[in-house]
């Protein structure tokens, strides 16, 4: 199981940080992704394979300040 | 022109120690912050600080007041055309004149990152782009892991003030405003929201400046 903004979520075997991103219809240009207590640098989405056990809280900016 | 009965530092130092008192005005007289975009929340975060003493800020953005950023940002009609940074920076010297305060007038680029918060233990994301705060967010945390950084999402329009909150992300990385109300039709950003989210972000940096301890970060 892994923790994804604070919800038990089910993957599939394998699923990357940019997987899951896609399926979820996040914008890339608009998040920051924590993992485990550090931030993943954005160049690394694609290699990083969400495993069980990670704690990840994914930050969806939206406009204004 | 020097005015009259000019104020002195020891003074405003006085009456800030007796606000505060002395152990926690030593932490804001040393403590140096950036603010990154100065608009509604970047122009109200950098005010709060001032006024409590932070006693080096850096002020950053590229961009001239207009009209239409007087109904939430910090400026005054006699500030219209003139950079944000020229503009804020003549304001904070009016309510503590011995501030440190260096402005950097500049549109933040991954590129310029790591060179403009070089020297920003503590950097406030107040930008207005979701992009840019993105931008902002990645660059910090991957550059200057130890770096303390405060960042909000969600304060437009005039729904509920509650919704508002901090929120810790990391030890480093706090998160102000309701994550969700974003500019639209009919939803702008307004004086009051956008205030009480930078009070969030402000009141952030503060509780870290004074519940650190003394040592330089």
């Amino acid at each position: 199981m892994i923790q994804i903004n604070g919800t038990a979520v089910e993957l599939a075997e394998g699923t990357t940080l940019q997987d899951y991103l896609d399926q979820n219809q996040y914008n890339p240009a608009r998040v920051a992704v924590e993992r485990n207590g550090a931030i993943v640098p954005k160049a690394a989405y694609p290699s990083t394979v969400l495993a069980d056990g990670d704690q990840v809280e994914i930050v969806h900016f939206v406009g204004g300040g | 022109m020097e005015p009259r009965n000019p104020i002195t530092k020891e003074q405003i130092q006085r009456a800030l120690r007796e606000r505060h008192s002395a152990g926690v005005q030593d932490k804001l007289d040393h403590a140096r912050v950036a603010v990154a975009g100065l608009g509604g929340l970047g122009s109200n975060v950098a005010f709060a600080l001032a006024r409590i003493g932070v006693g080096h800020l850096h002020l950053i953005d590229f961009d001239r007041v207009d009209l239409a950023n007087l109904n939430r940002q910090q400026y005054f009609l006699r500030h219209l055309g003139m950079y944000k940074t020229d503009a804020l920076k003549e304001e904070l010297l009016q309510i503590n004149p011995y501030l440190d305060i260096r402005t950097d007038c500049i549109r933040v680029t991954e590129g310029n990152l790591p060179e403009l918060f070089a020297e920003d233990p503590i950097v406030c994301e107040a930008f207005d782009s979701p992009e840019a705060k993105a931008m902002l967010v990645n660059g910090i945390l991957e550059h200057f892991p130890q770096a303390f950084l405060v960042s909000a999402s969600g304060m437009a329009g005039y729904s509920d003030s509650n919704r508002i909150q901090t929120r810790k992300i990391t030890d480093h990385f706090y998160l102000c405003g309701d994550g969700i109300a974003q500019t639209g039709p009919g939803y702008g950003l307004m004086a009051p929201r956008v205030a009480l989210c930078a009070a969030h972000e402000a009141n952030c940096i503060a509780q870290y400046i004074c519940t650190t301890k003394g040592e330089e970060p």
